[in-house]
């Protein structure tokens, strides 16, 4: 009896609703042979109540590494974790409270579905009928129902991934924590689970942080997007901006920026910039005349037509709707344009682009 | 293809008829066949006789509390060593020795350990913690201890590859959810584990009723000690009774096999499935 009651007690602990979230320069090192490697260095971010956040960045760019800081599952190096006023970092995971979805679900085997959703609920100490309801209508949320009995065994990867779901939401927590959930699942079924997702975020009304490497999904299920490369964030934005303005050449490579001229800055008006070799450009970055610099460009971006730029078809992939033609400009530059025309190999092409969709970054 | 395949067991399977199935199938007719009586005179005579029956009470009695002691320390010993490290590694390699030692080179040390004169016995008297006499050897004890020193390694390394086994994410993903590291324990690792305990109960059980050299060495062979195997030792090389030899060795398996098959029974009606909690 005592027991139950300390319990509940700690339940009452367990903050179910917040404002917001900080994390204030969260450092974490690793032992890497005798030197010690920050594998997330500073990471300073506020996630406020409702919002759908995702870490995107390479592998190795410390975006996991930042959510298992979040879940306690990692301790930190160096910073804070703040719930309100609450300063959660130095808590054991069991005492936070967040539910998290694992890349490969960590379904218990030995549970069956339901036992698996009740799990938060049962350590949790509430009453048996409760969690009976709850776990209903969790699995009626990410619609399981009839798979009760079953054990994750039994499953496909697409119900194992929605029973993870329902058992990381069921105990209703603040703040929802993904791990690339969408990463072991086929292609047809990835789409489904983002919209999924999303609505299931838009139903518990709390905030959730997804980690990702896939950029269109960043894109498509954010509501802000923090970009990581080697421990460090370089961009924190809506998905529209990240998009139209990565903040670096990094980013915009990592944003599908997939093809980058060498140029010298000739003159800069306001954001409009000229380049060596007659090319228009936007401004990305404080530049000056004489100056060395790069230009990004989206294959999207391109087209195949009279152009400032000019070289030979070195190859065409059909796909579809369009293809991906690579021109081979004079200089040795290899450019991606995906074009509605289609072009035969050895043919000599120009290329047009609008001139605010080149983004001019300033090197070293 | 398949079929061919199969060949490739059949050196192994002539192995096991020939030093398993042979000597096997050989003791149990050879148990029927006694020097004197009906065909059943042997069993008749272990189950009447006072020096024969007690035996499997003694075994019992040594070997059950042995492998429970042993599979009882191993299993937390193990679950805190679970993640490797340093230490995982020394105490491993720590433990393989008393597996290489063997059960007489045990028996050796135990004697100028525990002995009535031996080491613990004169620090004991020398710092005036106890000051009475110490009887750990010649007596039930010594055969408990020494079954200790020589099972617990084995249960520890075979428990601790259950445990490594399971993988970890499943503890982390309980944390997440609320469960403290007991709660993680007892709800994720103690069920995964409990088909590996009882497999590994068996083995441990059936080592230590074999007990022989120990029993005699630092035990009390005359009485408290009489395991089984001493039974059927005398039988065979002091009576010369091959035949009722043979009857003993068929009981002592056949209570080796009730006990194991009760456990596995058991064990069966587990989760005995994957202990990983998705794809890899």
């Amino acid at each position: 009896m005592p027991r139950k009651r300390r319990r509940s007690q700690s339940c009452r602990k367990l903050k179910h609703d917040f404002t917001e979230l900080r994390l204030d320069a969260v450092t974490r090192h690793f032992a890497h042979g005798a030197r010690e490697v920050a594998a997330l260095d500073g990471l300073t971010v506020t996630i406020r109540r409702g919002e759908f956040i995702a870490l995107l960045g390479p592998s190795g760019c410390g975006k996991s590494t930042a959510l298992n800081c979040i879940a306690g599952l990692l301790s930190l190096s160096a910073g804070s974790i703040w719930l309100d006023e609450l300063r959660i970092d130095p808590l054991p995971p069991e005492k936070r409270g967040f539910g998290m979805v694992f890349q490969n679900y960590a379904l218990f085997p030995h549970m069956s579905v339901r036992q698996n959703v009740g799990f938060g609920l049962r350590m949790r100490g509430v009453p048996r009928a409760e969690i009976e309801k709850r776990v209903a209508r969790a699995l009626e949320l990410v619609q399981l129902r009839g798979h009760e009995e079953k054990l994750p065994g039994q499953l496909s990867g697409g119900q194992q991934q929605r029973v993870a779901i329902a058992r990381a939401i069921v105990v209703e927590p603040p703040l929802v924590l993904m791990d690339e959930p969408l990463s072991n699942l086929d292609a047809r079924l990835r789409l489904e689970m983002r919209a999924e997702i999303r609505r299931i975020h838009r139903s518990l009304g709390r905030a959730t942080i997804y980690v990702t490497h896939d950029q269109e999904e960043a894109l498509s299920m954010a509501d802000r997007i923090v970009v990581m490369k080697d421990g460090r964030v370089r961009q924190i934005g809506a998905p529209a901006a990240i998009y139209s303005e990565p903040a670096d050449l990094d980013v915009a490579r990592f944003m599908g920026y997939r093809n980058e001229l060498a140029a010298t800055v000739e003159h800069v008006a306001g954001a409009e910039v000229m380049l060596s070799g007659g090319l228009h450009g936007r401004a990305m970055g404080a530049l000056t005349p004489g100056m060395h610099a790069r230009a990004a460009i989206r294959p999207e971006d391109l087209a195949l037509g009279t152009g400032p730029l000019a070289g030979r078809v070195e190859n065409v992939e059909y796909g579809g709707r369009d293809s991906l033609v690579d021109v081979l400009l004079a200089d040795g530059t290899r450019l991606h344009v995906r074009s509605a025309q289609s072009a035969h190999l050895g043919e000599h092409v120009g290329v047009a682009f609008a001139p605010h969709r080149l983004l001019v970054y300033p090197v070293g | 293809m398949r079929d061919r395949a199969v060949l490739l067991a059949a050196p192994a399977a002539l192995l096991v008829a020939a030093l398993f199935i042979y000597p096997f199938a050989y003791g149990l007719l050879l148990s029927f066949e006694p020097l004197k009586g009906d065909w059943l005179a042997n069993y008749a005579q272990f189950f009447s006789s006072d020096r024969l029956w007690p035996t499997i009470g003694i075994t019992l009695k040594l070997a059950i509390p042995a492998t429970l002691i042993n599979v009882g320390f191993a299993l937390p010993i193990a679950y805190r060593m679970r993640t490797p490290s340093r230490s995982q590694k020394w105490l491993t390699t720590i433990l393989v020795v008393p597996m290489t030692l063997g059960t007489v080179l045990i028996a050796e040390g135990m004697l100028t350990y525990f002995g009535p004169r031996g080491w613990l016995a004169q620090f004991l008297q020398l710092v005036h913690l106890y000051d009475g006499p110490i009887r750990l050897t010649h007596n039930y004890w010594g055969v408990l201890i020494s079954l200790l020193i020589s099972g617990f390694p084995f249960a520890f390394l075979l428990i601790l590859s259950y445990v490594t086994g399971i993988d970890p994410v499943l503890a982390r993903a309980a944390a997440t959810l609320g469960a403290g590291p007991w709660a993680q324990f007892r709800h994720i690792y103690f069920p995964l584990l409990l088909p590996g305990l009882a497999m590994c109960f068996c083995l441990a059980f059936v080592q230590a009723f074999s007990v022989f050299p120990s029993a005699v060495l630092v035990g009390a062979p005359a009485g408290p000690t009489r395991v089984i195997s001493i039974a059927a030792y005398e039988a065979a090389f002091e009576l010369y009774d091959y035949s009722l030899a043979s009857a003993v060795a068929m009981i002592m398996g056949f209570v080796q096999l009730a006990i194991v098959a009760a456990v596995l029974g058991a064990r069966s009606l587990l989760y005995r499935g994957p202990v990983t909690g998705g794809k890899g």
